[in-house]
């Protein structure tokens, strides 16, 4: 038997399968009985191992204040979106060449050759745009319910760090298609980096790898852009994620705590 | 000391400590600080520009700019390709007149971000598409938001023949300083603000 409890889905009564007649199922041996048991046996396998379950369902099972509505969902869209930019970036490297004599023809045939090329760089690209959105609305959620507030400040800072990380994949990932836009776009946007006194002529170098856009200054974009920043990024999202788990989610400002009935008589 | 034998001035306990966390440092330290020098290398590294032929002396006229395709970067194709605008020197140009500057060599780099700048003859002035930066026949900034007169490069003349060299950039006054980005400027304190690199110099003494 397993030993694991699922909780039953929410189906009115007349849909919810008939238990068993007495003496037939519920501990029946038979070969139909192994099967419908299979799947809880194989994750109380798993469980009995790994104890995984209690985290799963501390993450899934939370409580949630009154008021909770569908601004909350900003946070997990934005999550798909970087998982739907992780998963065709993945295939679109696939076909990608970054090398300053071949990108762009690589991209060319992206476009115009692979089957679903066009609509997986498609996704990749407008999903980019998707991503910087929903960063800034979710951001402006947590701003404007208040949400940063103690004991919060932590998650709000490594959200700021994780809005700058998107900036930086915009910033690379920019590059790749290396046509006329990304090449000038690129030159200005590192000449910009060089504005900032001191340290800037020298950031300008590192990202160009040299004093001029050179040889290795495609490979160090794409490098940033689909290794280096990527897993920074998710490592980030992880660490969001528990401290939201943590320490819950905060009620809209327009809700009032309730207090007890008697109390607001004798309050009057 | 408790924990420790007669004589210990550390506990075993601490001394393990200290030798695993010295040893985690190491390991770590093993693969991070290559790959670090590897990536930060580039800064360091002074790159080599070859001196170009660009034309024989008496292609360029010395009242307006003859544009000419130049490598900035050799073997990335197109992408390492660029324009100077040349002309001979003539007797209103107010910079300090040496070797390498018979010929006015003019890099198309705007200096407010970058952007090609195109050399009109009708208005006798470089104009950029970007952000409107103009600048005069010399190449100092007439208007818009650049910092500093475009970018210059050396000339040299070898056998009837210009050559171009390394580029360099200049202060409001022409005068020669190592290259710098766009976006930076030389007069006042610009010159401290944004240092040269190692990575690109001027030739020493020019």
């Amino acid at each position: 038997m397993p030993k694991l409890k699922l909780p039953k889905p929410p189906v009115p009564p007349n849909l919810q399968p008939l238990p068993p007649r007495p003496g037939t199922a519920n501990g029946g041996d038979g070969p139909l009985d192994k099967a419908k048991e299979a799947g809880a046996t194989v994750v109380d396998w798993v469980d009995e191992r790994t104890s995984l379950s209690g985290g799963a369902r501390w993450m899934m099972f939370r409580k949630v204040p009154k008021g909770t509505n569908w601004f909350y969902t900003l946070g997990s869209a934005t999550m798909f979106a970087f998982l739907s930019q992780a998963v065709t970036g993945v295939f679109l490297a696939m076909y990608y060449d970054p090398s300053p004599t071949n990108a762009y023809e690589s991209t060319r045939f992206i476009t115009n050759e692979v089957f679903l090329g066009e609509f997986v760089r498609g996704m990749h690209k407008w999903g980019s745009s998707v991503m910087v959105i929903l960063v800034f609305l979710h951001m402006a959620r947590t701003f404007f319910f208040g949400a940063y507030k103690y004991p919060r400040e932590l998650n709000w800072i490594i959200g700021v760090v994780l809005l700058i990380l998107t900036m930086v994949m915009s910033f690379t990932g920019y590059l790749l298609p290396f046509d006329q836009r990304s090449y000038w776009a690129t030159i200005v946007g590192v000449n910009i980096n060089g504005t900032g006194p001191l340290v800037g002529p020298f950031l300008s170098d590192f990202l160009r790898a040299g004093p001029e856009f050179g040889a290795t200054t495609l490979s160090r974009f794409y490098a940033i852009h689909m290794l280096l920043v990527p897993g920074l990024i998710a490592a980030l999202i992880g660490l969001h994620l528990y401290l939201v788990a943590k320490l819950g989610t905060t009620a809209p400002p327009w809700m009032k705590a309730e207090s007890d009935p008697e109390l607001r008589e004798e309050q009057k | 000391m408790p924990g420790a034998f007669e004589g210990e001035t550390v506990t075993r306990r601490r001394f393990m400590t200290g030798i695993t966390h010295g040893a985690g440092a190491v390991a770590a330290g093993a693969f991070a600080l290559p790959a670090i020098g590897f990536a930060l290398g580039p800064l360091f590294e002074e790159k080599e520009v070859p001196w170009q032929d660009v034309g024989a002396m008496d292609s360029f006229p010395d009242d307006t700019y003859l544009p000419v395709t130049i490598t900035v970067t050799e073997g990335i194709g197109q992408a390492g390709r660029s324009t100077a605008y040349i002309r001979k020197r003539n007797d209103q140009d107010t910079d300090k007149p040496d070797e390498y500057n018979q010929f006015v060599a003019i890099s198309t780099a705007c200096m407010h971000l970058g952007c090609p700048v195109s050399y009109k003859p009708a208005a006798k002035r470089f104009i950029c598409p970007c952000h409107g930066g103009v600048y005069d026949f010399e190449g100092k900034v007439d208007g818009g938001p650049p910092v500093r007169p475009l970018d210059r490069f050396y000339t040299r003349v070898v056998d009837g023949r210009v050559e171009l060299g390394k580029r360099y950039s200049v202060n409001r006054e022409l005068r020669r300083f190592s290259p710098r980005d766009p976006g930076e400027p030389l007069d006042g304190i610009g010159q401290f603000a944004y240092p040269s690199r190692p990575s690109i110099r001027k030739i020493p003494g020019t």
